[in-house]
């Protein structure tokens, strides 16, 4: 509700993370809602009036503690509702590793993005492969892992509207998935600082309908290319 | 036992302190006087504020209007951009909150609470200013050597920290860790100083609950922070020799691990949060109880959940690093961790809420500050979940919605927190009284424009803005209009609140000079530092130290007709 009102949703677990942020607000937003409320009131209703001395009271009195005890009671409550929706979303996300359908290799660098694509056979590292900076051209409704690395320093991966982040680390190749479920072209940024250029390496990611990426595929890739060029 | 150590203390103290007519370089640049050493820690650290204030103002300038002048710095590159944001926060948490929170408000407030002429160790607290003073002019010269300072951010992940082929700051980034390496090194002496003294040379009389919060708050935060330092220091080190001595400790390409730095550094960059957050409770616990004219609620419950979030927060590092690229199993501990310490931290703002409850409350200045340190907190708070929930955070890590969250804990914490701190003791520190009326003025001028900074970053956040970006211009995601109003509103904002400090400073000096003569207990208060003279003299109580004979908050009580308080050293 509150965050595709700002931006859009473009994965399948985008949704997952937007019901969470709403749930969150709600379940923080309560107690916070009534705190505020009793702390504004006691303010204006116990303000210094001549001649009137303030209560005594310890805080240990059962008649008082008894409400900060049961304020506790939400609070926990809310707790559980979180770390149990949280875990659930997490463990989709990042730790469950659906069978794809394609694999692309993601390859961050001081200060640009490699996008290494499959090409033509769907099979990574042969030599039809596609590379291209700075663009990662995926299809719509399928089900892609990403392979990330580093050549340098840190960098974050990260593609807003798939509510998806993630550090690449020199040295480690990391692998997670995304399934796109809209066609659009949208901003890929790194989110890790990562020298003076780190606020100059957008990328895209083009999202295309199957039939179009496969076009894209086709023309692009080094036979095609090269075939291009003979002629 | 506590007896005899205020025997042997009493005569040490004669021979160090004597009574000879100090000269003005043993009174002022060398002083071996608890408050005089808390003011050089007090005014360099206000000192250090104004400067990363300014760094703010310049950075925030290039956010808002990339590619036009700063006024007074002038073009922002990509490099001075970075530097400055890194630098900012460096600044900000290891040059300002620490100093003021810790030694400024530790060193003046300790021994006059608890009855003591002096800090135990005198000397190792003026070496501790020394170093922490040096580690200061460090990290200020790193932006005049080749290269220019730092700008891997404040958190200065490897390898881009140790490498000067990616960083670009060869200097800069040995000067940056040495820097942070030397303040470490005087706050575990002002750490030590802090808990002997609060622990040996109480007055005779004050029993454990009878400490007034505040100490209590320093004392446990000086633990936290000495049991969260050792490894990164030990990381700093090992950063330090990555640099410079061709070690690889946190070299992937011949076999170290950039994670582990991560971990070291937030083993101890989380506790640290309530190190700085301590210290700010404890301050806001004595304003409240003095102009509520109340007890404090439960005062065993505040020290209690101070203990039991202290503890926890050294079970959470690992949300700083949900997405980058630990175990993804250990994410669901890490959640589990962080989402209990929103348990005895609403205790102790539930606790604090109550305690105005059937009070007597005056909205002095001090109170203000103290009150809105509650309520902005409380924000910070309840925007921490967003971000421990684990599934959430790997949307929400790195943007403008953890800067906005962080800035609503650091904020109330360092800057409120001293302000509520330092308005409340002032009369005590000079022996004169501030002006309320300019006090509430820059108040009002310095808290709505800290509103209208972060409540737009958090909207920006959560539409995917991330931190520590050059130019918004070259995504145009981030470059809808509404987004670029929401950054000069941010911008403006910032330039209105440090505008505002000009009145602080003016009200600071001339009340120090001309503002009416402040007497022993301006505010009616009960602990002990209202019963030495105002300024207090070295050795804060030449007659005789006092005894304790109650608790620190016996506000309104009912056996005590003749006033509504009842100071903690009035016989029976």
């Amino acid at each position: 509700m509150i965050l595709d009102s700002l931006l859009p949703s473009a994965s399948t677990y985008a949704a997952d993370i937007n019901q969470l942020f709403d749930v969150i607000t709600l379940l923080v937003g309560i107690p916070f809602l009534v705190a505020s409320f009793l702390f504004f009131s006691f303010i204006f209703r116990f303000k210094a009036k001549g001649g009137q001395k303030a209560m005594y009271i310890t805080g240990t009195e059962h008649q008082y503690m008894k409400w900060i005890h049961r304020a506790h009671v939400p609070i926990l409550v809310f707790d559980v509702i979180i770390v149990v929706m949280a875990v659930n979303v997490w463990y989709r996300v990042k730790q469950d590793l659906p069978e794809a359908s394609s694999t692309v290799r993601v390859i961050a660098q001081q200060w640009a993005w490699s996008f290494v694509h499959p090409g033509p056979d769907n099979v990574l590292d042969t030599a039809d492969d596609i590379t291209t900076v700075n663009e990662l051209h995926v299809a719509a409704n399928t089900l892609y892992h990403y392979k990330l690395e580093s050549l340098d320093v840190l960098h974050n991966f990260s593609v807003p509207v798939f509510r998806l982040k993630q550090d690449a680390i020199p040295g480690r190749i990391i692998t997670g998935w995304f399934e796109p479920t809209m066609t659009g072209t949208f901003d890929i940024q790194c989110a890790e600082i990562c020298g003076i250029g780190h606020g100059l390496m957008p990328a895209k990611i083009v999202i295309e309908s199957s039939e179009q990426h496969a076009a894209w595929v086709e023309q692009n890739s080094p036979f095609a290319v090269a075939a291009l060029a003979a002629n | 036992m506590a007896e005899s150590i205020r025997v042997e203390h009493a005569a040490h103290h004669d021979d160090h302190h004597g009574h000879h007519e100090m000269s003005f370089l043993e009174k002022y640049v060398f002083p071996l006087d608890h408050k005089m050493i808390a003011m050089q820690y007090m005014f360099t650290g206000m000192f250090m504020a104004l400067i990363g204030g300014f760094f703010a103002y310049a950075f925030r300038w290039q956010i808002a209007f990339p590619g036009t002048e700063a006024p007074f710095w002038g073009q922002v590159s990509p490099a001075d951009y970075n530097s400055l944001v890194t630098n900012h926060g460096s600044i900000m948490i290891f040059w300002v909150a620490m100093p003021v929170l810790i030694a400024a408000f530790g060193n003046y407030l300790i021994p006059l609470m608890i009855g003591a002429d002096d800090m135990v160790f005198p000397k190792l607290n003026r070496l501790s200013y020394q170093i922490f003073l040096l580690s200061a002019l460090i990290i200020l010269a790193s932006f005049f050597v080749e290269g220019g300072a730092f700008g891997g951010a404040w958190t200065a992940y490897p390898p881009l920290s140790t490498k000067a082929e990616y960083s670009l700051t060869p200097l800069g980034s040995t000067m940056w860790i040495t820097a942070v390496a030397l303040e470490f090194v005087a706050f575990l002496l002002g750490g030590i100083n802090f808990i002997t003294t609060a622990m040996n040379s109480r007055a005779p009389g004050m029993k454990m609950w009878d400490i007034p919060m505040v100490v209590w708050m320093i004392v446990i935060a000086s633990i936290l922070f000495m049991l969260s330092v050792g490894p990164l220091l030990a990381g700093g080190i090992m950063m330090l020799f990555d640099q410079n001595l061709g070690t690889a400790f946190f070299d992937p390409d011949r076999g170290g691990d950039p994670i582990l730095w991560q971990h070291l550094f937030w083993f101890f960059g989380h506790p640290e949060v309530y190190v700085v957050l301590l210290p700010a409770v404890g301050i806001v616990a004595e304003i409240i109880t003095v102009f509520a004219r109340k007890k404090l609620f439960g005062y065993k419950t505040v020290l209690y959940t101070a203990i039991g979030t202290g503890v926890l927060s050294f079970t959470v590092w690992a949300h700083h690093q949900f997405i980058a690229g630990i175990d993804p199993r250990m994410a669901n501990v890490f959640t589990v961790t962080t989402l209990l310490i929103s348990v005895p931290i609403a205790e102790m703002m539930f606790v604090y809420i109550a305690t105005l409850y059937g009070g007597s409350i005056t909205l002095s200045t001090p109170m203000l500050w103290a009150l809105s340190f509650i309520f902005e907190f409380l924000i910070g708070g309840i925007t921490g979940i967003f971000l421990g929930a684990s599934g959430n955070d790997i949307y929400m890590h790195d943007t403008y919605f953890v800067l906005a969250h962080f800035h609503y804990t650091f904020y109330p914490i360092a800057i409120i927190g001293t302000y509520a701190g330092f308005t409340f003791w002032f009369p005590k520190m000079f022996g004169r009284m501030m002006n309320d009326k300019l006090g509430k003025l820059h108040f009002w001028l310095t808290i709505i424009p800290f509103n209208t900074i972060f409540l737009p970053l958090f909207v920006l956040g959560a539409a995917g803005h991330h931190r520590r970006i050059f130019d918004y211009r070259n995504f145009p995601e981030l470059s809808y209009p509404w987004m670029w109003d929401l950054q000069a509103l941010a911008t403006y904002s910032l330039i209105v609140m440090l505008l505002a400090q000009v009145i602080f400073f003016y009200n600071v000096i001339t009340s120090w000079i001309s503002g009416p003569v402040a007497p022993k207990n301006p505010w009616n208060s009960n602990t002990l530092e209202w019963t030495a003279t105002s300024p207090p003299p070295h050795g804060n109580w030449p007659e005789g130290l006092p005894t304790v004979y109650r608790g620190p908050y016996e506000y309104s009580h009912p056996d005590r007709k003749s006033s509504d308080y009842w100071p903690q050293n009035e016989p029976a």
